[in-house]
């Protein structure tokens, strides 16, 4: 009966790369957009401007205080009673943007501040104006202590797409939800499923380690 | 959309919420509890001497945080059936979010323990210490001013994850906003309602790692 199975899952194992390629799609644009969106939060929490320093800040603890199955729901199911209709994938794509620009917002603004301040003020005294202090001076410094956490964030950003398999978005973790009607081998589909994620997280995380080692040595040689 | 909010229909399903609620606590409770413990069993056995330990630990931790909460709860939530054993839902999903949350705090705890100076351990070897009393007189209590906060923020995401057991059909806080939403089709009621219960928790977790942090770890660095 194992063998029947095996050979069953073996015949929809291209589902399951069509599963792969919804994953990376959803996770990729979600990438792109959370890390501008994140970079330009992050860089607004760490300013001067108190106010929307404040907006910022609320924005970032509702995201973070609640499930993201939650976020899911709430823009698949309410914007459209707010008359906006949205199908599943850019409903996913929408939610996930707006989790990991949340999260880049923090790891962004806490490596900008962690940059000394003598540096800006040292900016300031050579005449650099705002943005030249930022473009030139700040964030390349910061970047340093950015880098890794942000790497870590996107291994996060790949495992929470699983979780818009919810609003029938056809990523590997639904593809293996479908296959298991069919195939009643729990451990062997999700163990399948399971390896897909693993062999697009783990080198992911593995580059969060290598970055994290490298920017350190840097640091301790200054 | 605002004007239409029926502020009555969540009063009328209070009752639901506050069961909910009280569930997704004590879940999230004995799912902390038991992944603190798993946590330390990992650590320890990562640390060891024992080569076959250490691999099995590393292995172990590399797995959980390389594949999807969502992925690892539908192995067990339909894996187990096929092994012939069969628990409650409720049973499974707090072994899914033990075992997710355990390795996170095995890596926590580790990097705790490890972040106390190597000079440390040799004074207390110099001083005729043996390992127990090293580890519960000089290294633990220091580590523990380090990890307090990064486990405070995993029981959050615990706290967190618990939603995705609505996937399986556990009665928990999500479940009860998709009841409302599936018997009346109030989505914005149902879903916002179980966000701000999330939220509440996560304030109280919030507060309780920052007031910890004035209190245990100020203490520590004098």
């Amino acid at each position: 009966m194992w063998g029947f199975y095996f050979n069953e899952l073996m015949r929809s194992l291209p589902y399951f790369f069509d599963g792969v390629w919804m994953t990376i799609g959803v996770s990729g644009l979600s990438l792109v957009a959370g890390t501008v969106i994140g970079f330009i939060c992050g860089i607004i929490r760490a300013g001067r401007n108190k106010i929307l320093r404040a907006i910022v800040g609320v924005w970032v603890d509702v995201i973070r205080g609640t499930p993201f199955l939650v976020q899911v729901f709430i823009v698949f199911f309410i914007l459209p009673s707010a008359g906006i209709e949205l199908e599943a994938f850019p409903a996913a794509v929408i939610a996930l943007s707006n989790l990991t620009a949340s999260f880049i917002c923090e790891i962004v603004a806490s490596g900008i501040i962690a940059v000394p301040k003598g540096q800006r003020e040292a900016a300031t005294a050579s005449g650099l104006s705002n943005y030249q202090q930022l473009r030139y001076i700040v964030l390349p410094q910061a970047m340093r202590s950015i880098m890794a956490p942000l790497v870590g964030q996107y291994v996060l950003l790949v495992k929470d797409s699983s979780v818009v398999s919810a609003i029938g978005v056809v990523d590997i973790t639904r593809v293996g939800w479908l296959t298991v009607q069919r195939v009643p081998e729990g451990l062997m589909v999700f163990g399948l499923v399971g390896l897909l994620y693993f062999a697009i997280c783990y080198p992911l995380i593995n580059l969060s380690g290598y970055l994290e080692r490298r920017m350190t040595i840097v640091n301790t040689r200054l | 959309m605002l004007e239409a909010f029926n502020f009555r229909v969540i009063l009328e399903y209070m009752p639901l919420y506050l069961q909910c609620f009280l569930a997704t606590l004590w879940m999230s409770g004995l799912a902390l509890v038991g992944a603190i413990l798993v946590g330390i069993i990992a650590c320890s056995m990562r640390l060891s001497q024992s080569r076959n330990l250490k691999v099995l630990a590393g292995v172990y931790i590399e797995t959980i945080r390389s594949t999807p909460l969502l992925v690892q709860l539908y192995f067990f939530y339909f894996g187990l059936p096929t092994l012939g054993i069969m628990l409650p839902e409720w049973v499974t999903g707090v072994i899914a979010l033990i075992l997710n949350s355990g390795a996170y705090y095995a890596e926590i705890i580790r990097s705790g323990i490890q972040s106390i100076h190597s000079g440390q351990t040799e004074a207390g070897i110099a001083s005729g210490m043996n390992y127990f009393q090293r580890m519960s007189y000089i290294i633990l209590p220091q580590a523990l001013g380090m990890t307090i906060r990064p486990m405070l923020g995993q029981a959050i995401v615990l706290v967190k994850d618990s939603s995705l057991l609505s996937l399986i059909s556990i009665m928990e806080l999500t479940r009860a906003g998709q009841l409302l939403t599936s018997d009346r089709f109030m989505p914005a009621e149902g879903f916002l309602t179980t966000a701000v219960f999330y939220l509440i928790l996560y304030y109280m977790l919030k507060s309780l790692s920052s007031w910890s942090e004035k209190r245990l770890i100020f203490r520590e660095a004098h």
